[in-house]
């Protein structure tokens, strides 16, 4: 790891003018920036630690969406009582992320703004079409994962909180690497206000939707539904831990899983 | 360079650190307290488990800056002044649950965490899951298993009678 300076401002605005600098870095639990940081895949000057910002805080329900700040835990949301009875899959996926350890310092805010391919939380943001709260706008999910590791971000930008309306049901089902515990393939599919949404982690370079069984769904709520259709491999991932191929047949199962969890 | 000040088992210290340096290294190579083990150092094997604040992390994966003013705890605070094992050590001793042992710091330290937040009670299925963060390439985690079973039970007794003891 290359040494860089460490900030740890206590406002907002203060993180903000800190990021400013763009070999700057925000951190909050560390556990995808700190891996990174040892193979100096990254050499940022300074890293601003956003975790003594009360604003970035806590779990609140207002309306019919669960508001989740950015500096949440994993374990916190997995084991909060609001979370786990308004949105059960959402308490699901929080609980089944990498491991114990990771989930006690692992953030939302974290995890999302770094899109990585293999993480859970962006199959959440986009399976239930959160919002993403910055300090500076607010982003609807369809708009905010761009790339591979890449949002609409801007460098300054911090992610404040994540708004989830709460659906009529959901389902969380994935494959994980043994190893590394992160996702080969999820899915995670919501049926709210907004429509059927059917959003697939792990598989591609990115989180993206699922069109066909997001049609098939609206057209009737069945275990069945999905069935019969086929996610095409091209585009998909192929690695040691998996084909294109292996990868598109995973995500109909994990379909078939999630869609059964969501009941 | 930054200072730290962080209690450790009890005792508070402090040091100078970089930016980079993590929580093990800093507990290794700068506190001498070498029972904390580096094995995988990508936050996959467990073996470098303490406690912060109550909850066990992977300090492997955890900046030393970013402990300031927290309270740490790792193996070396277990046993009693006398020597006198914790729980958790003496039922890994009694069930064989450790080979090699290089695993066993961290598998101790995750294994008390793990009892602490099953203060009812915990299955044979809640510890394999709750390990899971944990490898060990000797045992076949069986009696690692048996050992923290059969100490929680003697962990939630403890906690009973201490409950009784204050009614």
């Amino acid at each position: 790891m290359y040494d860089f300076a460490y900030h740890k401002p206590s406002s907002l605005a203060e993180a903000a003018k800190l990021l400013a600098d763009p070999d700057a870095k925000a951190v909050s639990g560390g556990h995808t920036l700190i891996p990174a940081l040892k193979h100096r895949l990254n050499k940022p000057s300074a890293l601003v630690d956003l975790s003594g910002i009360a604003e970035m805080k806590g779990i609140r329900r207002e309306g019919n969406a669960i508001i989740i700040g950015a500096l949440t835990r994993h374990v916190e949301v997995a084991n909060n009582a609001e979370v786990k009875a308004a949105i059960p899959a959402l308490a699901y996926m929080a609980s089944h992320i990498g491991d114990v350890q990771v989930r006690n310092r692992g953030t939302i805010g974290g995890s999302v703004s770094n899109n990585d391919p293999a993480a859970d939380y962006p199959a959440a943001v986009l399976g239930l079409g959160a919002t993403i709260h910055t300090n500076k706008r607010k982003i609807a999910a369809d708009d905010f994962f761009q790339g591979m590791f890449t949002t609409a971000l801007a460098a300054d930008e911090i992610l404040v909180a994540v708004e989830f309306p709460i659906p009529e049901k959901a389902g969380y089902a994935k494959m994980k690497n043994p190893a590394s515990r992160y996702v080969m393939a999820g899915v995670f599919i919501s049926k709210g206000a907004g429509g059927v949404r059917v959003a697939v982690n792990g598989a591609g370079p990115c989180v993206f939707r699922q069109a066909d069984m997001e049609k098939a769904l609206s057209g009737g709520w069945s275990g069945n539904a999905v069935a019969g259709i086929a996610q095409s491999a091209d585009g998909l991932n192929s690695d040691i831990h998996g084909s294109a191929e292996y990868r598109a047949h995973l995500v109909g199962v994990m379909a078939k899983r999630a869609l059964a969890a969501a009941g | 360079m930054p200072q730290v000040t962080m209690t450790v088992n009890g005792q508070t210290h402090t040091a100078e650190v970089e930016g980079r340096t993590l929580l093990v290294e800093l507990l290794r190579e700068k506190f001498r307290m070498t029972g904390t083990h580096v094995g995988c150092d990508t936050s996959q094997c467990g073996a470098c488990v303490v406690h912060v604040n109550g909850e066990s992390v992977k300090s492997c994966t955890t900046l030393a800056v970013m402990c300031n003013g927290a309270n740490v705890s790792t193996i070396e605070g277990l046993a009693a002044a006398d020597g006198t094992l914790h729980v958790m050590q003496e039922a890994f001793r009694e069930y064989h649950a450790l080979q090699c042992g290089f695993c066993t710091p961290g598998m101790v330290m995750s294994a008390i965490d793990l009892v602490n937040k099953h203060p009812n009670g915990i299955t044979e299925q809640q510890i394999r899951e709750g390990l899971e963060g944990n490898l060990c390439r000797c045992t076949g985690y069986h009696n690692i298993v048996k050992a923290i079973a059969a100490a929680a039970e003697v962990m939630q007794g403890k906690r009973q009678e201490m409950a009784r003891a204050a009614d």
